[in-house]
């Protein structure tokens, strides 16, 4: 596995990371030293391990159907970096 | 003064239900040497001024006979658990003056005990790194330093804030999160003890989350006994975490007692690194040895894909943060960069701006290795390998209850020494890292200094929910090594 | 009756410039489950609630926040799966659909990925010609719902509100099977019918808990075919997904305009590009969604915060045994108790209104009942502008009306204006029946008296008849007016024959 600036510039747009231009080779560099000693991993055979899908060996908790929460806008908006009549603004999306 | 700080957990507690001290003494001692050791910027956030109301709402409590498990005792909290009403950062630019409106389950249990809040300490940014030096707020400084030398060194990471703090006596205990050694390793390179409970024992809601199949909350203490009677606290089962386990939580306290006649101790071959400082394999020897002593039985086992680890662990945690971090845009609450003219610039502006450059790197490999066309490759093929790696310690708990092996690959470094290429930082994480990726339980206890007077630390790895043998091990290690030293404090202003 | 066919006919061709195409149709249904809170938090699943007032600092993706499920949204996906007559897959796991988008305050949506709660399945649709088609369902699966946007309160700001945001989706999946627009109305339709039989989704489109993305293309005569043997996708033409339809009415208009916009297109020599389209129902046009154009790579995988979803076969069992009639048994029963195919899928189409219909036809002929709703009720409540749950009139009541013709008590026409008069001023039918003596009158006695005064008063008329026996009808209507409208019509009109002794029809 080996990426270029071109790579890292496509991952860092899905990433919604803003990477400067010029930072973009260094970046490739260092993520393709990474890459280069992870890739010992494929010296092992894994046909027929099953991935760890849960670390605890636990049937997973429901919970009951009741209104529990909620009901706290004020809460919810006050750390908001920007909001109005309790909703959060952003810049307009077209859709 | 010096003489409230010094004091264990165990000692404050009793001191404090004999009524030989108040809560508001002794906290207003902690948030003095607080103020004083400002220069290791082990803190974020003091908050003596909550501290001293809550040490005075406790002491009333006491006065009315009401003492919780941990009533009145001065606790240093990693700035990664939501604390309702102070200010939480993951020491990050990116979450701006955040406050949070709720409490971490954990933190709310050690209030619920009658605990007080001395600050949020200082870590790597959202808990990413080994020496603390990725944090937004600067890097924290280890109280210990060479004998030879006035080079400021790394605490370890990433719960540095919190290593420093109790090393420092600048808390009875504080709490940390262990992702891939990051409570266990700063602990060793502060000389102090440091545990991470099995996945699943403590509650995960409210800790800003870092790689979700991996995190744990755990004490980090002056002594093991302090971290049983912490665990015992900070543990609960959790209806708000679907990976909370349904267990009783033991009186780890009194679990200590019995020793450790007849304890099989398993020595995993694959632990003997080539390369690593004569002086890590010599106090793992004799860690070995304290143990025999003491009535345990050594044997070899062996966990082939140990070396598997590293790598394993630099793709699932990548994987599972790069989405984990992606609420953090600009939009519901933290740092919104200004300028940004659509959506799309909001967030990466933002997010660009608002995250240091280890953290973007590691949700750009996470980005990477799940993206079509990588997945099957490497993560699909990393959570397999946690499967062989998780197999390895079943079997070889078969052979023995405990393993023994060193807890870092060296001593604390000095700060700047490795941040030159990021896999020689990872590699700090050797011995930790397989504990997490199993789910299992692990602890680093002080054992003894290098030539040069820094501490070395062992590890000690438990079957999954078996900390009770664990810490009792962990004791026995504790009473042979009669680690008895502290850094000289070259930092009181 | 038709046993309903696998592939369609061949009158669904849609004509070009340069020959014949067939369309094919697929449909992504995300389904609002009925529950009092949302999937993974407490927070409230009510409608038309103030901004931001119904979430969870879960739902709102604050920092530590975790996912704890509901089980009664398991419960409904399940119920849901059965009456689908789907397969049930007792092991399933959610996964995390990553993407960016101000709705999504995560930064990823949890949902359910190559591991669904629910497998294949099928909805059989009634066309108006008769024809009933099987439509395969190729998966369900459960997903949080994202937030809502306001975009024209400031001109360059957009609004959110994530009151939606973590609310629990079905998305039910069909396979390609849909041929034209009329299908593609009719299978949405009947889901809706079905989740609202079983209490799974209210199907409320105006408020949008149900939506409809509907997958659209074309291709030549032959295509199909050749994809339904091989299940190789290469014989249909590149589809076009038109997102978000919300209304049963548009639909079937909005396939139409895609089907020709595509023919059009490949007509004139160009290629249809895959994208995203919005139904705009002012124009009557689909139009590309900008925001959606580009490639999306979701990068799922397992939820690390949740434990696979395990089901107890007993469990699912028990949930089979609690499932009410569905429509398509109902439709049976109604046959055979004498309806015709096409009266008994109109009559449950709607549970209010089979359950109405149920009522009305206890103790009555089934034909007669069904005749009743459809030509006296549905006509007045579609004139007063009112649902079968909003009617003024009792199924109980409109079944007394029924049993009074029946037994003769008053004629056909007087029911009819019963039940004018009890639709507009209410009452119990047989109290109003007797208060204004509208009793039918089969006393012979009275029909002779009136059938004499007639007579009387008509001299001229009754040598007329002589002649002319079919004027007998303008003396059975003389007869009725005499008597008030109340006479039975068919005990005149053998009075009559007697009386006037006119001979016995042929």
């Amino acid at each position: 596995m080996s990426v270029d600036k071109d790579t890292v510039r496509r991952i860092a747009k899905l990433a919604r990371l803003a990477v400067p231009e010029t930072r973009l080779e260094p970046m490739a560099a260092e993520l393709n030293g990474i890459f280069q000693w992870v890739e010992m991993l494929g010296e092992v055979n894994v046909e027929g391990v099953p991935a760890m899908t849960s670390v605890v060996a636990q049937k997973l908790k429901w919970r009951k159907d009741e209104v529990t929460d909620g009901a706290q806008a004020d809460a919810l908006m006050i750390n908001a970096p920007e909001g109005e009549d309790h909703f959060f603004v952003v810049p307009k999306v077209v859709e | 003064m010096s003489d409230l700080i010094s004091m264990t957990l165990a000692e404050a507690r009793d001191a404090i239900r004999a009524k030989t001290i108040s809560s508001r003494e002794l906290t207003a001692a902690f948030v003095g040497a607080i103020e004083k050791a400002r220069p290791l910027n082990a803190f974020i956030t003091e908050a003596g001024e909550k501290a001293l109301a809550m040490a005075e709402a406790s002491d009333k409590r006491i006065a009315e006979g009401k003492i919780g498990a941990l009533e009145g005792l001065p606790l240093a909290i990693k700035d990664l658990f939501c604390t309702k009403g102070t200010r939480t950062t993951a020491a990050s630019k990116i979450l701006g003056n955040f406050v949070p409106p709720y409490e971490s389950t954990v933190t709310q249990n050690l209030w619920d005990a009658g605990a007080v809040m001395l600050g949020k300490t200082n870590l790597d940014e959202f808990a990413m790194g080994s020496s603390n030096e990725t944090s937004a707020f600067g890097p924290v400084f280890n109280p210990w330093r060479a004998s030879n030398s006035n080079a400021n060194l790394v605490p370890g990471g990433s719960s540095g804030g919190s290593s420093a703090a109790v090393a420092a006596d600048l808390c009875l205990a504080a709490t940390g999160t262990d992702t891939g050694g990051s409570i266990r390793q700063p602990a060793a390179v502060t000389g102090r003890v440091g545990l991470k409970p099995t996945y699943g024992r403590c509650s995960r809601f409210g800790i800003v989350a870092f790689a979700s199949s991996l995190d744990q909350a755990g004490p980090m203490t002056k002594t093991v006994k302090d971290a049983a009677i912490m665990l015992r606290t900070m543990a609960s089962m959790d209806p708000k975490d679907s990976t909370s386990v349904d267990l009783p939580v033991p009186d780890y306290e009194k679990l200590l007692e019995g020793g450790i006649k007849g304890l099989r101790v398993g020595i995993p071959k694959e632990y003997r690194i080539d390369g690593a400082p004569a002086e890590i394999d010599a106090l793992w020897s004799k860690g070995a040895e304290w143990l025999k002593a003491q009535g345990a039985e050594i044997v070899e086992v062996s966990l082939p894909h140990t070396k598997y680890a590293l790598p394993t662990y630099y793709i699932v945690a990548p994987a599972e943060a790069s989405s984990n971090l992606a609420r953090y845009d600009g939009v519901k609450f933290g740092y919104r960069a200004p300028g940004a003219h659509d959506i799309t610039e909001l967030y990466e502006k933002s997010r660009g701006e608002g995250f240091g450059a280890e953290v973007q790197r590691r949700i750009l490999i996470g980005t990477y290795v799940l993206s079509a066309g990588y997945y099957d490759a490497y993560y699909s093929r990393a959570q397999k390998l946690r499967s062989l790696i998780k197999r390895d310690f079943e079997r070889a708990f078969e052979l023995c209850d405990v393993l023994l092996t060193p807890a870092t690959p060296g001593p604390a470094f000095g700060v700047g020494a490795k941040t030159a290429d990021p896999v020689e930082m990872y590699l700090q994480d050797v011995f930790t890292v397989t504990v997490n990726l199993a789910g299992l339980p692990g602890i680093s206890v002080p054992a003894g200094l290098t030539a040069n007077g820094l501490p070395l630390g062992l590890q000690l790895i438990g079957k999954a929910f078996d900390e009770a043998t664990l810490l009792r091990a962990a004791q026995a290690v504790e009473t042979a090594a009669d680690f008895k030293h502290s850094p000289a404090k070259w930092w009181s202003v | 009756m038709n046993a309903p066919k696998e592939i369609s006919v061949k009158n669904k061709l849609l004509k070009g410039e340069t020959g014949e195409w067939e369309i094919v149709i697929g449909m992504e249904v995300h389904a609002q489950v009925l529950s009092n809170a949302k999937l993974f938090s407490g927070a409230s699943t009510e409608f038309g609630a103030e901004p931001n007032s119904q979430v969870s600092f879960i739902d709102a993706g604050f920092p530590g926040m975790l996912p704890v499920i509901n089980g009664k949204c398991v419960e409904q996906a399940v119920r849901t799966g059965l009456g689908l007559k789907a397969k049930i897959n007792l092991r399933s796991l959610f996964d995390r659909k990553n993407y960016f988008y101000p709705d999504l305050p995560q930064g990823y949506q949890i949902s359910q990925y190559k591991d669904p709660i629910v497998g294949e399945g099928e909805v059989l649709i009634d066309l108006k010609d008769g024809e009933s088609i099987r439509v395969g369902i190729e998966r369900l699966h459960l997903e949080q719902d994202a937030g809502k946007f306001l975009h024209d309160q400031r001109p360059d700001s957009s609004f959110v509100d994530l009151n939606r945001s973590g609310i629990a989706l079905m998305e039910i999946v069909s396979k390609p099977h849909m041929r034209s627009s009329e299908e593609a109305a009719a299978f949405l339709k009947k889901l809706r019918a079905i989740v609202r039989y079983l209490g799974t989704c209210d199907g409320n489109m105006d408020e949008g808990s149900m939506r409809a993305d509907v997958n659209v293309s074309v291709c030549r005569v032959g295509g199909y075919e050749k994809f339904r043997q091989t299940g190789d996708f290469k014989h249909l033409g590149t589809r076009c997904e038109i997102k978000n339809v919300n209304s049963m009415r548009f639909i079937a208009q909005a396939v139409e305009y895609e089907a020709r916009r595509q023919i059009e297109v490949v007509e004139g020599g160009g290629t249809i590009r895959q994208e995203t389209r919005l139904y705009d129902s002012k124009v009557g046009e689909t139009r590309s969604m900008r925001s959606k154009e580009e490639a999306h790579d979701y990068r799922y995988f397992p939820d690390p915060d949740l434990l696979p979803l395990e089901l107890d076969a007993d469990w699912v069992e028990g949930i089979r045994k609690t499932l009410p009639e569905l429509p398509d048994e109902k439709k049976a029963r109604f046959m055979a108790q004498g309806l015709s195919a096409y009266d008994a899928s109109v009559l449950v189409a709607e549970r209010e209104l089979a359950d109405f219909y149920e009522e009305l036809a206890t103790g009555v002929d089934a034909k007669a009942a069904a005749n009743w709703l459809n030509n006296e009720i549905l006509g007045r409540l579609n004139r007063d502008g009112l649902s079968i749950t909003q009617v003024p009139v009792s199924a109980a009541a409109n079944n007394a009306i029924i049993r009074m013709i029946t037994d003769k008590t008053i004629s056909g026409k007087i029911a009819k204006d019963l039940l004018d008069i009890v639709w507009t001023e209410g009452g119990d039918p047989r109290t109003v029946v007797e208060a204004r003596g509208m009793k039918q009158v089969t006393d012979t006695g009275a029909i002779d008296a009136a059938i004499e005064a007639v007579i009387a008063a008509n001299p001229d008329k009754v040598e007329e008849v002589k002649a002319k026996p079919k004027l007998a009808a303008w003396f059975v209507g003389q007869v009725m007016k005499q008597t008030g409208g109340k006479a039975n019509p068919a005990a005149v009109n053998a009075a009559l024959k007697t009386r006037l002794n006119l001979p016995d029809e042929g």
